[in-house]
């Protein structure tokens, strides 16, 4: 046996259970009842978990990697550290580098890349479109081959609704699907904050929770045509939740993601300039983050992902409206969502849920559940333990989080990929 | 701590009118060839000014201007001041230019205050003369600046504090002295 | 003294004693400009620069004589480079210039919040001669003092502001002060150029020029950024003007005692014509005026303080 772990509160996606999980090739090998005697099994490590919960390693649909070309950002080995030490072992990572990932060069750079420190899959988009300029598409058979796992523009979204339509077609042609950060560019240019209360006091040019909305309808409804699968990445309305709800009700194949981010801050955070808070989408109303949790509550919602976006202090620590949009989050989720928990606004089913079984089936993938045959990617996580979310915690290269140095609360003491310890908590 | 009379209020009268008899004199030795002026230095040397006038009134023949002096953006302590003062304006209506001012505040003591206060009226015009008088005059001058005429003279240490009650704004006529052990 | 802020970015936070203590202070200031000698030693060995990021003659000669008025050492420094991303940043342009001892800094910038982020994180006192479109509050503090000293009373007065509130941060500046002081304020103007959610300022949002200015004891056009309109907001200044500007047709609706107000500079025929901006109402050239008691009592408010270690801003 490679991996035996004792006394573990089993958490999946449809229930929670006790017992140990043995582990050998890189598989769940057999999950052994309480009762049952384990003396006489012999494993190179054995780890007691009796006292924390143990998940399915999460799985994150969207992260930014920024490797190759800002690398003083992120790359894929700090990137890579980052995961694990958040409970992550796959991430899926956009294409907005330099060069953007429009071409099987740069998707094998990074699969490589990442294979060789060998502490997560890192399983890359391709951009929708040649260096995400919303005209031409990829060669999207090419760079499957290649490595890549689906399509994104993230960041750029496609205002041309043709080119969108034959995008998805595309795609869908090879099975694949389309993620879309949803954003009307012309009603939104130059927008800072949320157009709402606070971009009124503020004085910060807002972004209509329309720009984002007016999008994820035509995309939806050009999934339909296309009948091809959209992912909508970073819903942060309540009227895009009611627009994916409304899709979804017409077995339109869209697929819906939220971030940590969303759910736990709102505008009111912007009232001090702090950039820290500026994302894009931005941080919304109260009304928006009820809509999202009851989202997530009634299936409208399937994933929860970081959208971990490093950037430099210099990119952040200057006048509001040059800093650069994104905070950083693969170290957060865990934390935030088991605060969610102890708030009573979504129980521990719904993370692996969110985190790990609905994206392992969306990208079918042989994870997201602790069960005999499954690949042994786990996360054990220690729900009690508080500690100070500094510079000794984060693996990114930055630290653009509002959560900089608060106090935390959960953390994740081993990661495990295929069987192997590829971080633990000392 | 302890707290002295030094002036009852029949006695701050007297003093008053030794100031007004003094600026009389002065007035009718020179009523053909100069007019004349009171600044009162804000907020009690306004007061008294106010009732020196009044008192020179009842003489005939005798008109004087008046105006109040804040001294607050002249003075050279300000920033070191934790607490900045209110300021309480200047109101000076008449042109000081060519007259003879007398200058009118209830305590000398370290001569800033008068310093401030003749840096004030220059920077208003030039005038052709400014006597400084004040009620008490006390030790501990900091500056070379002497009172043209003082209604009395008292021997202070550094840190005692001249206390000036004034009916207008205290209740009361009076002036103690704080002496600090 | 009730204030007791480092620096004076924001109208929002002051309470109504001290904009009155402002205004008292400026009232004394006022003073000083009628003499022949227009000065006082206050704040004499000071060091006040003027960083102005985005073009402003107006605003910056108005902090300057108040400046030179109360003795202080003045330099100025413009820049127009509008973005950061090539060359020295914000932050650094002002440490620099910091480090050569300088006490008071009045910076416009044009990006909102620009001017509160140098203030969070440099020692100097900071005055906001304006920042993208937020905030600009020196302007709402001469506004009040040109109302008061021809209304004699701030409270209970109605007053319509009018043009392009949204993108106006004197529109900002004057309603945070104004909700403070009981003032009723009435907004009126394409809904092109209203905040999209008008809750937070608290104002009436008149449907017609009339009903913004029938009651209104005082009413401030503001300026139509030619500059920043460009294109999608109204379709022509012509149409503007006839309908959202002050001229014979729509004066008649006017209080007869009520007074007109601009922040200038005046874009003659458009927001204003010509015969209401030079009429006896209008007191556009007393809030010059007054532009520099007022500016003089925030500088005088924040060089004189003692530095404090905790010094919040406004």
């Amino acid at each position: 046996m490679d991996l035996l772990l004792k006394n573990c509160t089993i958490i999946n996606y449809n229930g929670q259970s006790n017992g140990h999980i043995v582990i050998n090739k890189g598989l769940i090998e057999d999950i052994l009842q309480n009762n049952d005697n384990i003396d006489n099994i012999y494993a190179s490590k054995i780890i007691d978990c009796s006292k924390f919960i143990v998940m399915p390693a999460l799985i994150d649909m969207h992260v930014h990697f920024r490797d190759p070309g800002f690398e003083y950002k992120e790359d894929i080995i700090s990137g890579s550290y980052a995961a694990v030490a958040g409970g992550y072992t796959t991430c899926l990572c956009m294409g907005n580098t330099n060069p953007a990932a429009d071409n099987t060069t740069t998707i094998r750079y990074m699969i490589d890349k990442a294979e060789k420190i060998g502490l997560i899959d890192l399983l890359p988009y391709g951009c929708v479109t040649i260096n995400r300029a919303g005209e031409h598409i990829v060669e999207m058979g090419d760079m499957l081959n290649a490595g890549a796992i689906a399509f994104s523009d993230d960041g750029s979204p496609i205002m041309n609704s043709e080119v969108m339509r034959r995008a998805l077609e595309y795609a869908s042609t090879f099975n694949t699907f389309i993620a879309t950060h949803s954003e009307d560019s012309n009603l939104s240019a130059n927008g800072q904050i949320n157009e709402g209360i606070v971009s009124t006091i503020t004085g910060l040019k807002g972004i209509p929770a329309a720009a984002e909305e007016s999008i994820i309808a035509r995309d939806v409804l050009l999934a339909d045509l296309a009948t091809a699968h959209v992912h909508i990445c970073h819903v942060s309305t309540h009227n895009a939740v009611e627009l994916i709800k409304w899709a979804k009700s017409k077995r339109i194949n869209v697929t819906a993601e939220v971030t940590p981010h969303h759910l736990i801050f709102s505008e009111d955070n912007l009232l001090t300039y702090d950039s820290n808070f500026k994302v894009n989408p931005p941080l919304r109303t109260q009304r928006d983050i009820k809509a999202l949790f009851d989202a997530i509550k009634d299936g409208t919602v399937d994933v929860i992902s970081t959208d971990h976006a490093p950037h430099n202090i210099d990119e952040k620590h200057i006048e509001f409206e040059n800093a650069a949009f994104g905070m950083i989050g693969l170290q957060s989720t865990i934390p935030v969502l088991l605060q969610f928990v102890e708030e009573g606004k979504i129980n521990l089913k719904d993370i692996v849920k969110l985190t790990s079984y609905n994206p392992s089936k969306i990208l079918n993938l042989q994870k997201g559940k602790i069960e005999k045959n499954y690949r042994a990617d786990l996360v054990i996580v220690d729900k009690e333990m508080t500690y100070i979310y500094d510079e000794n915690i984060i693996k990114s290269k930055n630290y653009n989080t509002p959560l900089f140095r608060k106090t935390l609360k959960g953390i994740p003491v081993y990661t495990i990929k295929e069987g192997k310890i590829v971080y633990s908590l000392k | 701590m302890f707290e002295i009379e030094i002036c009852d209020e029949n006695e701050l009268k007297n003093r008053i009118n030794s100031i007004v008899e003094f600026i009389k004199d002065i007035i009718n030795k020179e009523i053909n060839n100069n007019s004349f002026a009171l600044i009162g230095i804000k907020r009690r040397g306004a007061i008294l000014a106010d009732r020196i006038k009044e008192l020179l009134s009842k003489f005939n023949n005798i008109f004087i201007e008046i105006g109040y002096l804040d001294i607050t953006l002249y003075r050279d302590d300000l920033s070191e001041i934790s607490d900045l003062p209110q300021l309480l304006g200047t109101e000076i209506e008449f042109d000081v230019k060519n007259k003879k001012i007398f200058l009118i505040d209830d305590v000398i003591f370290t001569g800033r205050t008068a310093r401030a206060a003749i840096d004030a009226i220059l920077d208003l015009g030039r005038p052709k003369q400014i006597l400084l008088t004040t009620i008490i005059d006390r030790n501990n001058r900091e500056l070379p600046i002497q009172p043209d005429f003082t209604g009395k003279f008292i021997e202070t240490a550094f840190n005692d504090i001249v206390n000036v009650y004034l009916k207008e704004i205290d209740g009361k006529d009076e002036i103690t002295l704080t002496r600090c052990k | 003294m009730l204030f007791k802020y480092k620096d004076f970015i924001s109208t929002i936070n002051l309470s109504k004693e001290e904009i009155f203590e402002i205004l008292d202070t400026a009232k004394h200031m006022k003073e000083i400009n009628k003499r022949e000698v227009k000065k006082v030693p206050t704040l004499k060995g000071k060091t006040i620069s003027t960083a102005f990021f985005e073009p402003s003659t107006r605003t910056r000669t108005s902090f300057e004589i108040a400046a030179k008025r109360l003795s202080a050492d003045t330099v100025s420094f413009t820049s127009t480079t509008s973005s950061t991303t090539k060359g020295e940043t914000l932050l650094d342009t002002i440490k620099n210039i910091e480090n050569m001892h300088t006490d008071i800094f009045v910076i416009r910038h044009k990006c909102s919040g620009a001017v509160k982020f140098v203030a969070d994180n440099v020692k100097a006192h900071i005055v906001n001669a304006g920042d993208g479109t937020n905030e600009h509050p020196t302007q709402a503090m001469l506004d009040l003092f040109t109302i008061r000293e021809h209304k004699n009373t701030l409270t209970g007065l109605n007053v319509a502001i009018i043009g392009d509130i949204d993108h106006s941060r004197v529109a900002r500046s004057n309603i945070w002060a104004m909700q403070k002081l009981g003032i009723n304020v009435i907004l009126y103007g394409p809904k092109t150029m209203l905040p999209s959610d008008t809750t937070p300022l608290k104002c009436h949002i008149a449907k017609n020029f009339k009903e913004a200015v029938t009651e209104a004891d005082v009413v401030m056009m503001l300026r139509i950024q030619l500059e920043r309109q460009n294109k999608i907001l109204i379709p022509s200044l012509r149409e503007y003007a006839m309908y959202f500007g002050l001229n014979k047709t729509s004066a008649k609706y006017l209080k007869k005692d009520a007074i007109i107000m601009h922040p200038g500079p005046i874009n003659r025929g458009v927001e204003l014509s010509t015969e209401y901006a030079d009429c006896d109402r209008s007191v556009i050239l007393n809030q010059v005026e007054n532009g520099i008691a007022v500016r003089m009592a925030i500088l005088y408010l924040l060089g004189m303080q003692k530095r404090r270690t905790d010094g919040s801003s406004t």
